[in-house]
């Protein structure tokens, strides 16, 4: 249950160890190891604070970790030189909080954005890829055409969902997909990424603080706390740690609600099999 | 990539092998669209490495094609997640709404065009009712003073009046030396270079000294009134002072407005005395007309309704100003874009409002022959 990260034959995709992040003398992590699996659904929980975004921007390389190594899809990303960085950004996808969509561009333009970088694609083929991704995140045909600005915000989600799967990626970040969402916007957004990671082949590094995202869509759980992940494992394993804070997160009375919940909808869906 | 198609039997033979992603798709593409919709397809997928969604829409836009014209696409020896990507692409594929383009008709146009006119009135409309609004909430502050921000008031006096103080008086004094360096290159022609005097006094104390500081204060005071009313509107900080039983109009609007109305003459007026400082300077150098000959002419030759013509527009541009960049501030949504957009049109029309009305009142002044 805690980090034991040779017990598995899987395939690694992400592998951290030692990382070190501090802003100052502000220590956010220290020593931190993770796996994360090719093909899983990886949800980090962790309290205000506690580095997971920063853990996000260090993984695709927007923050530089003080010490520690970062292996994406087996290359070493601190090592690598410039060109195979290119490559390696090009097989990851990033949505931000809200979305981060460039206002001046429409939505289509938005997601056409990184296919741009793809020699020799034809400038109608590749709008024409852009629409179908518009559509594949579950935005109407009509959506392409508006503006950032003309969206609301479960709309710019998936638009910045688009963006990030526009070229086919093999892993995706996800900060706080569901994060002030309402509930339906929210529940529809998880099955929306559970579907699309299976049918996709995609492996999610996903930041959260929905328990029912975590129970609708996360393989593995991992726990960010006192600097480091905590513990990993699968919804049932969370529930047997008693590390005060862990204990406190999964037990609590949303906790509960949201185990109820997912109980229910096991339970009804094997009544109507 | 490597594509095999074989046209000659009937089923048309499509085998696919290596990789099939965005970077090959437009290859892709170009040969699928020399298949003939006129028979059968049956593509062979068991060689294919890798294919992405790019791929898939290829080989489901075929499909699309196909079955339309009667015909049909066959798939074999595809993985489950090939066939799994296949289904989402089809599922996927947007429905393009047919909806007819409006062509550009006369109609439309005209149509455009009084939409425009409509929309200005309808602006005009919303300055003069801000403006009642500004009118309104003023008499009350008169009647119920314990309601009247003092301490704003002098706070927005300091901004808008003091610390605008250097740039105009730089700039006038700029304008001053051109002037009279422009004035007295031509006048000499003549040998009239003491007419210099006139000149700058009549064009500075007239129109320049307050049309330039107004348009200086549109720049800088329109868009702070903008972005500051704008960004807590953005917020809701105007829903929750609505809300807590403030007055927006009276908290913000009059002691910004009346800063402006009060300190706009007085910048007036240090742009007056330094245009004409500069002018003097200027005509001192380049001349030879001395300090206390300039003094002389300037007071014999000038009536003082010049400088009175001047200073009664200060006001008037001072509204103007205040009213739109407390009305563009009202316009922001809860968008960043829309801040900006609305700062840049409060300066804009700031700057372009206080022409008009000069235009306005040079026409009034010259019909009571002032
Ligand atoms: N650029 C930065 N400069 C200084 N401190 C930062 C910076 N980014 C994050 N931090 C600090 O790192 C900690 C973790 O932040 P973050 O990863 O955003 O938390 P969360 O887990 O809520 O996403 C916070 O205490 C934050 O103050
Ligand atoms: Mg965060």
């Amino acid at each position: 249950m805690n980090q034991t990260p040779e017990n598995s034959g899987r395939e690694v995709a992400i592998r951290l160890r030692g990382i070190r992040n501090q802003f100052g003398s502000h220590v956010v992590h220290d020593d931190l190891d993770l796996d994360v699996y090719r093909g899983e659904i990886l949800g980090v929980v962790g309290g205000s604070g506690t580095g997971k975004s920063v853990l996000l921007r260090t993984i695709c390389g927007l923050q530089t970790p003080s010490a520690g190594t970062i292996e994406v899809l087996g290359t070493d990303v601190r090592t690598a030189d410039e060109d195979t960085r290119v490559d390696l950004e090009h097989r990851w996808g990033v949505m931000f909080q809200d979305g981060a969509l460039f206002s001046s561009l429409n939505v289509r333009e938005n997601v056409e954005v990184p296919m741009r970088a793809v020699a020799g694609l034809d400038p109608h083929l590749r709008s024409a890829l852009a629409d179908l991704k518009v559509s594949m995140v579950g935005l109407p045909y009509l959506a392409g055409d508006k503006f950032p600005s003309e969206l609301s915000g479960g709309m710019r989600k998936r638009a910045g969902l688009a963006r990030a799967l526009a070229l086919d990626p093999e892993l995706l970040f996800l900060d706080e997909p569901t994060a002030g969402l309402d509930p339906i916007g929210a529940a529809d957004f998880d099955t929306l990424i559970r579907s699309l990671s299976l049918s996709l082949g995609l492996t999610v590094f996903l930041v959260t603080h929905d328990l029912d995202t975590l129970h609708a869509t996360c393989d593995r759980i991992a726990v960010l706390a006192e600097k480091k992940v905590l513990v990993t494992g699968t919804m049932n394993d969370m529930l047997q740690v008693d590390h005060p804070w862990v204990h406190e997160y999964f037990h609590g009375p949303r906790a509960r609600a949201a185990t109820a919940s997912a109980d229910e909808l096991a339970q009804t869906g094997q009544k109507e099999r | 990539m490597d594509i095999d198609i074989t046209t000659s039997g009937s089923p048309v033979r499509l085998v696919l092998r290596g990789a099939l992603t965005i970077a090959q798709v437009s290859g892709l593409t170009r040969r699928l669209d020399t298949i003939d919709a006129t028979a059968p397809v049956v593509a062979d997928l068991s060689g294919l490495e890798r294919m992405d969604t790019a791929g898939a829409w290829a080989l489901v836009t075929l499909r699309t094609r196909l079955e339309q014209a009667g015909q049909s696409l066959e798939i074999s020896g595809a993985s489950d997640q090939l066939v799994s990507l296949l289904k989402t692409v089809t599922d996927a594929l947007p429905q393009p709404e047919t909806e007819a383009r409006h062509p550009t008709t006369l109609r439309t146009r005209i149509e455009a065009v009084g939409k425009a006119v409509v929309q200005t009135a309808q602006f005009l409309l919303a300055l003069i009712s801000f403006f009642g609004l500004f009118l309104a909430r003023l008499a009350r502050a008169v009647r119920h003073p314990s309601e009247f921000r003092l301490t704003a008031l002098v706070h927005h006096c300091e901004d808008v009046g003091l610390r605008a103080v250097p740039i105009v008086a730089l700039m006038s004094f700029l304008i001053g030396i051109v002037l009279a360096f422009q004035g007295s290159s031509q006048l000499r022609q003549f040998g009239a270079e003491v007419y210099v005097v006139n000149l700058l006094a009549i064009s500075i104390l007239r129109e320049l000294g307050i049309l330039l500081t107004s348009i200086i204060v549109a720049g800088r005071t329109a868009s702070a009134f903008t972005a500051a009313i704008g960004s807590m509107k953005m917020r809701e900080e105007i829903d929750a002072m609505r809300t807590l039983g403030l007055d927006p109009a009276m908290v913000l609007f009059v002691p910004r407005i009346l800063a402006l109305i009060l300190m706009l003459p007085i910048l007036g007026l240090v742009s007056d005395v330094m245009g004409l400082l500069g002018g003097g300077l200027m005509a001192w150098v380049d001349l030879g007309i001395s300090p206390a000959m300039f003094v002389t002419r300037l007071v014999e030759g000038t009536d003082i309704s010049h400088v009175a013509v001047g200073m009664i527009k200060a006001p008037f541009f001072a509204v103007i100003i205040g009213i739109v960049g407390c009305h563009a501030g009202m316009q922001v949504q809860s968008n960043a874009e829309s801040l900006g957009r609305m700062t840049s049109s409060a300066v804009v029309t700031a700057i372009f409002a206080v022409i008009v009305a000069d235009a306005v009142f040079s026409v009034f002044f010259a019909q009571i022959g002032m």
